[in-house]
């Protein structure tokens, strides 16, 4: 069922957080080139960038709480040829510097990674003002922007290393909470290239982030009963890999998609688009429906909005039954 | 340096402004007109740049950042003046398909221009960037950047400014413009700016005034500040200057702040400037 070129495992004992992968993607991308550097406006624990800031200080600047200036450095530094990382949580990383980042970086088609952390709910106890659940769809509409959100520690250092290879602005979104690691470190990983997790014919799961992790459980569970899934990991929201989405769905014609994102202007719309022009197909959203964050655990959080495996199997039966 | 006749350049350039808004039919002739001396004495004498082939990553050169983008005429004028592309191209500005837009952009590829600019606050901050980069690569040349007085109101250009003094960046020299106008009218009126020396000052630069129409005087406080070298500290230049400066019914009121003039106005203008290098 599940695909071993990209599955370490489907019962994994490991949990680490997305943002420590950062960490040591943002390393191993310091030590593969000289040009890069990175930025961070006062998070450099929270985004582990310690690591980088130790081995290379003359390549790390501190910035303070100042993100608009840290976006502005960033699209500064790239004139001089450096490849900048900027740090800090997703929701400062977006909707706080979106007119800097629109026009001194995607505008200008400047070199720039937008490394961002703490996104969505599993944010978790701060709550509702630190849990951006907008910014992959605010993002992606940026022209020439692209969009990652690996789903493991494993993935979002492979994603990391990607991104500086990567020529032009990404948003690399990753996540607090420890997950359980489940894909391969060296798992075929190429920006835009959704990857084909488990085969079926019965259903197509497409899911991002945190949620990939629950979509593994509920293809298990759904097999249980009968439901074989067609699961896609969908590391790169922009350029999305349509034809992937498109050759699923035209077999099941039927779609869940999975995300810890608001439904309006996420993967969600973006998967709805592409079926509606190239295989109409019945879609459910696995995502928050017009509504905040609260404080809570990160559990706690994902039960209450819905974001988890369970969801996604209910989801998946409705999506399932309507087409049959 | 090659010494020029800066007089005669800023008069071509003048006339190049009034034209180009006029036959655009829109744009920004107050500020531009403003800032000549400065735009002019910088490409022609004071700045080691190379206008071709153009280099995005500026290296080994001096690099200019126009923070206030809607300035862009002047800008476009000394750009073509100075070899960067075709003079005629200035018939194009805001025109479709130009690579000339209402604001400053690199997305046509415009030589010259290395980041965009227009919506206000940004460009002081780029510009650091770009001293940093220059820092990381052992470059020591000089990065300049021009503001308006009313951009001051965005915070971003405090951030920046806290930035620039707390590490030490002595290879920026950041021209204010103050003119005292903006769109809706004087700047005192609107949200007044306060002692700007005091306030730059408090945030840690050096801070020269120069008369903006004033060559000699801006050149002074050009070398001032490059002399700051080594001091750890950023200098700006509070630069007095009259919005729409060179054409007399234009000078020293918001109202030319961002309107183009009509034919007669156009010719009552070029009237006041002579044609010294050929108009494009």
């Amino acid at each position: 069922m599940f695909d071993s070129r990209y599955l370490l495992t489907t019962e994994p004992t490991d949990s680490k957080d997305t943002r420590s992968g950062f960490g040591t993607g943002l390393l191993e991308a310091g030590r593969n080139d000289d040009r890069v550097v990175a930025l961070c406006a006062d998070l450099t624990g929270s985004l582990k960038m310690d690591a980088f800031r130790d081995a290379f200080p003359d390549r790390f600047f501190q910035t303070g709480i100042a993100e608009a200036n840290m976006m502005g450095l960033a699209a500064g530094l790239t004139i001089g040829g450096r490849i900048p990382f900027t740090g800090t949580f997703a929701n400062f990383s977006t909707g706080r510097v979106y007119d800097q980042i629109r026009q001194s970086i995607a505008y200008s088609g400047k070199n720039v990674k937008i490394a961002a952390s703490h996104a969505g709910v599993t944010l978790g106890e701060d709550g509702a003002t630190h849990q951006i659940l907008e910014d992959m769809g605010m993002m992606a509409m940026l022209p020439g922007m692209t969009v990652l959100s690996p789903a493991d520690f494993n993935q979002t250092h492979t994603a990391t290393v990607a991104a500086a290879q990567h020529v032009g602005p990404v948003y690399l979104r990753f996540g607090r909470p420890k997950v359980p690691v489940f894909l391969r470190p060296d798992a075929p990983f190429e920006i835009g290239k959704a990857q084909h997790l488990a085969h079926g014919n019965d259903v197509t799961v497409v899911a991002t982030g945190h949620l990939v992790w629950e979509a593994v459980k509920a293809t298990r569970a759904l097999a249980e009963r009968g439901l074989r899934v067609d699961l896609l990991n969908i590391h790169t929201i922009k350029p999305l890999d349509v034809a992937a989405i498109v050759e699923s769905a035209g077999r099941t014609g039927a779609v869940v998609v999975a995300e810890e994102h608001q439904r309006i202007g996420g993967l969600g719309a973006l998967v709805a688009q592409a079926c509606a022009q190239h295989a109409p197909s019945r879609v459910e959203f696995v995502a928050v429906n017009d509504r905040f964050g609260q404080s809570g655990t990160p559990a706690q959080l994902l039960d209450a909005y819905g974001l988890n495996a369970e969801a996604i199997v209910r989801a998946a039966e409705r999506v399932h039954v309507a087409t049959t | 340096m090659a010494t020029h006749d800066l007089p005669a350049l800023a008069s071509q350039i003048r006339r190049d402004i009034v034209r180009m808004v006029h036959g655009a039919a829109s744009g920004h002739p107050g500020g531009s007109l403003g800032c000549t001396e400065l735009l002019t004495l910088l490409y022609f004498e004071e700045m080691q740049c190379v206008p071709e082939p153009f280099s995005m990553d500026g290296l080994g050169e001096d690099l200019f950042f126009l923070s206030n983008g809607h300035i862009s005429p002047v800008w476009y004028s000394v750009l073509a003046r100075k070899g960067y592309f075709p003079v005629a191209e200035l018939a194009t500005f805001r025109k479709i398909h130009s690579r000339l837009q209402g604001h400053p952009a690199t997305e046509e590829g415009l030589p010259g221009v290395r980041v965009a600019s227009g919506s206000l606050g940004q460009g002081l901050s780029v510009a650091l960037g770009a001293a940093l980069a220059k820092r990381l690569a052992g470059d020591a040349h000089t990065v300049f950047s021009l503001h308006g007085d009313g951009e001051l109101q965005e915070g971003q250009i405090w951030e920046a400014a806290m930035y620039a003094a707390h590490n030490r960046i002595d290879s920026i020299i950041s021209f204010v413009d103050c003119n005292g106008q903006q769109i809706d009218g004087p700047v005192d009126d609107i949200l007044a700016l306060g002692d700007l020396a005091a306030k730059w000052s408090a945030f840690g630069w050096h801070v020269l005034t120069a008369d903006g129409h004033d060559f000699e005087d801006l050149r002074r406080a050009i070398r001032a500040g490059r002399a700051r070298r080594g001091s750890g500290q950023p200098t700006v230049v509070l630069m007095r200057t009259a919005m729409g400066k060179g054409v007399d019914f234009m000078e020293g009121s918001h109202h030319w702040h961002g309107i183009a003039p009509d034919d007669s106005q156009l010719a009552r203008a070029l009237a006041q400037l002579p044609e010294t290098l050929g108009d494009y």
